[in-house]
């Protein structure tokens, strides 16, 4: 086996020749956000059109720049020079690209939505290009602080070369060879890091549970469930760098004394599932999983499983019933899975973003990311921006960033010339903030003050045509179906909550209906089981907070100040239980 | 049902990662047949030393399992919130119109089975649909309505 030195050399040749070798180097977004524009269309005509001129060129399948209202996005390197990219490319625009850019080495100004200097922000090359304008100056890339996406959309995520060649790696193999396991925990305690995936818990408290169980088996698990609708952020990393996700993983093993992980997604995300299965066969070969990791004598392995449709698969106890294979249902704690997890076994649960960002605190030290934030929040969030704004798309910031600059300087605020009315932060069991409320920082604390929470970051916006009460009822009908149906207060809580809502957005609520709602949460808080029901209240507690008076125009006039409940509704037909 | 038994064993032999449970060979079986089969819950059974019971229990608990053999197109529309407040739901309105359904499920033509699904993960891109998996962004009532006529007409499916 090469050794980490030999590796890393190869892979920095090979990124040589693919940045400054012979060919133009072409890359197409692919990932979800690329799919459903059409990206694959693209391509085709990218291939058919390099024949066509005659013209060899690299061509990459790369994931998600971030900046996903422009896909499909197409950018193209000529040796040695800048990136220059393209938005909403279509395959005749793509033909028209490939002929003047590619084969006759003139980039399309009127095309273009800007450039990047080669290699990223840091760059050497900054040759500033007639009438194409610096992409790092877009309204969306201005504010980023790019931790966990510095290689999204810029590496082909099924090459672990061009990861190992931007850094990849050099972590692990620092840790193997320099720090103890031990040391590896204390930057990560040092960094202040906390969960991702909702519950914003300390990650090295949690770590630090594992690493004191001397168990002989334990788990790692990282959870890609990612339910929450508006949010993609997860499944982006697995699909624009599954290698910085499983090279963290790794590092959890090693800090916590763990020999074997999984990384859990739900079946039929075809994009993230294959290219973790991918990057796990690559990391296998290079040595950086398996046996002996690095002659460390440090061993780890890493499968991929899938499970069904279900949200609350998410929640950590449930998600060891179903790579158990079992339903996804919560199990009563204690014990807790830092005792008795999968398998029996000592378990360790992450969220996909958590862990994506150790092997940057490995190589940068904790205090860099402590560094990076506000307060008790440390480092950067990633933010998925839907609903009603000029750019939609992912974005990693600052935590502490305002929410306003957020939604009306990076997302370039409401299109059409239409207000704000609202936004729902934290996917289905986080809440709304009035467009009055959004002047506030993103930390983790003062957003659930708000009554909304970051959750795993997910903003969606809404323009004033929408209605409140609507959009409560949408999401409570997403909470109804979801719900595992194991303890009554959740399954019965939400169904009443549905009810109700349906009733008031016929115009036939009453007075009391309110106050019935509060009093069904207040039960369902205390007597749920996992969060799902506990918490499920927050987007009708939220709503009240903020909107009461829509819900009193609904109940008390009769009327729906947008209209918006002349519109048919669908929803699942029956809950599945 | 004959031929049924050899493709369900494959699939289920041909599992590659190392755990496999009663989850992951339902759904193995569900990729290579697009259903379960009656059958196939005795063979998952057996394969995985678990009860009949054991494997309804997982297979009725998740909705993506069906038990009928799938129609030749399966078409999906989102209402998860970020489609749903861009104009989800003026498009699985056509859909319903277009495919002659009321609801969620299959034609009785057996051409098309129609789903909500909770979030297609491109989020970005709403209103989002998918047609046999190949997702579609900035769906409208009328190119959800066109695209399902296409595949009504189809010769031959
Ligand atoms: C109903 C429900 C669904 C959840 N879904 C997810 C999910 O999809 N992804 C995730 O990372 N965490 C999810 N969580 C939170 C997990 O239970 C757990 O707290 C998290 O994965 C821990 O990782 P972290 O410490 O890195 O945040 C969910 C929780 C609940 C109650
Ligand atoms: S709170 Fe809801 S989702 Fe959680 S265990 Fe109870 S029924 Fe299931
Ligand atoms: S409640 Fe139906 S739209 Fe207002
Ligand atoms: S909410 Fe529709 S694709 Fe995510």
């Amino acid at each position: 086996m090469a050794s980490f030195e030999e590796i890393a050399a190869e892979s920095q040749q090979r990124w040589e020749e693919l940045t400054a070798g012979g060919q133009p180097w072409i890359r197409i977004g692919t990932a979800l956000c690329g799919k459903a524009a059409g990206c694959d269309d693209v391509i085709e005509a990218i291939e058919a059109a390099l024949q066509q001129n005659g013209v060899a060129a690299q061509v990459s399948q790369v994931g998600c720049l971030g900046l996903c209202f422009a896909e499909p996005l197409v950018d193209v390197q000529l040796p040695g020079g800048p990136r220059v990219f393209y938005g909403s490319v279509t395959p005749e625009t793509a033909a028209e690209i490939v002929a003047n850019h590619v084969a006759g080495g003139a980039p399309l100004a009127h095309l273009a939505l800007g450039y990047l200097a080669a290699g990223g922000s840091d760059g050497t090359v900054n040759s500033a290009l007639d009438g194409i304008p610096d992409l790092n100056q877009h309204p969306m890339r201005v504010v980023e602080n790019r931790v966990v996406l510095r290689n999204a959309g810029t590496i082909d995520p099924e090459d672990i070369h061009q990861y190992i060649a931007n850094d990849g790696y050099h972590a692990l193999n620092q840790a193997l060879t320099e720090m103890s396991p031990e040391e590896v925990l204390e930057q990560v305690n040092t960094s202040g890091l906390r969960g991702r995936g909702g519950a914003a818990f300390s990650t090295g408290t949690k770590w630090r549970f594992l690493a004191g169980s001397n168990a002989p088996q334990k788990y790692i698990l990282c959870n890609c469930e990612e339910g929450d609708p508006g949010a993609f952020n997860d499944k982006a990393i697995l699909e624009s760098d599954p290698q910085t996700l499983v090279e963290g993983i790794i590092l959890a093993g090693y800090a916590t004394g763990t020999s074997h992980a999984y990384i859990f997604i739900r079946h039929g995300h075809d994009g993230p599932i294959d290219r973790a299965r991918a990057a796990i066969v690559q990391a296998q070969e290079m040595g950086f999983l398996g046996e002996n990791i690095l002659d460390s004598g440090f061993s780890f392995h890493l499968e991929v499983a899938l499970t069904g449709d279900s949200y609350v698969a998410g929640e950590e106890s449930a998600m060891m019933e179903a790579i158990e294979g079992k339903r996804a249902m919560p199990r009563f704690r204690p014990p807790f899975p830092a005792q008795v997890g999968l398998f029996g076994k000592p378990s360790n649960i992450n969220n996909v973003k958590t862990l994506a960002y150790v092997p940057q605190i490995i190589s940068r030290g904790g205090e860099w990311f402590a560094g990076i934030g506000h307060d008790q929040s440390t480092g950067t969030v990633i933010l998925c921006l839907t609903g009603d704004l000029k750019y939609t798309g992912m974005i990693e910031v600052p935590l502490g960033i305002n929410l306003k600059d957020v939604l009306y300087e990076a997302a370039g605020g409401v299109p059409d010339g239409k207000a704000l009315k609202l936004v729902q932060t934290g996917g289905p069991l986080g809440g709304v903030l009035g467009a009055g409320n959004i002047d506030i920082l993103l930390d983790f604390e003062i957003l659930r003050s708000a009554g909304a929470i970051l959750g795993s970051g997910g903003i969606i916006a809404a323009n004033e045509d929408n209605c409140v009460v609507d959009l409560t009822r949408s999401l409570i009908a997403f909470c109804q179906y979801e719900s595992c149906g194991k303890c009554f207060p959740c399954r019965m809580g939400m169904s009443h909550l549905l009810e109700v809502l349906e009733r008031i957005c016929r115009l036939e609520g009453v007075p009391e209906d309110l106050d019935l709602m509060r009093k069904v949460g207040q039960d369902m808080q205390a007597g749920s089981l996992c969060g799902h029901g506990q918490l499920g209240f927050n987007p009708v507690a939220s709503a009240l907070r903020y909107f009461g008076e829509e819900f009193d125009t609904h109940i008390l006039d009769r009327r729906c100040p947008t209209e918006v409940c002349s519109v048919p509704r669908f929803s699942p037909v029956a809950s599945r239980r | 049902m004959d031929g049924l038994k050899p493709r369900i064993a494959d699939a289920m032999h041909r599992q590659s990662q190392p755990t496999v449970t009663v989850l992951s060979t339902l759904l193995a079986v569900q990729d290579e047949l697009g259903f379960i089969p009656k059958e196939a819950v005795e063979e998952v059974a057996a394969f995985t030393g678990s009860t009949i019971n054991d494997v309804w229990a997982v297979a009725s608990f998740y909705p993506n399992f069906r038990f009928e053999p799938p129609c030749l197109h399966q078409v999906e529309v989102c209402w998860g919130a970020s489609c749903h407040l861009v104009g989800a739901m003026p498009v699985i309105e056509a859909a319903l119109q277009a495919s002659g359904l009321e609801t969620e499920g299959d034609t009785p033509d057996g051409r098309l089975t129609l789903r909500y699904n909770t979030c297609l993960g491109a989020c970005s891109q709403a209103p989002v649909m998918a047609i046999d998996h190949h997702l579609i962004g900035r769906a409208t009532p009328e190119s959800a309505k066109s695209r399902i006529a296409d595949l009504l007409a189809e010769q031959n499916g």
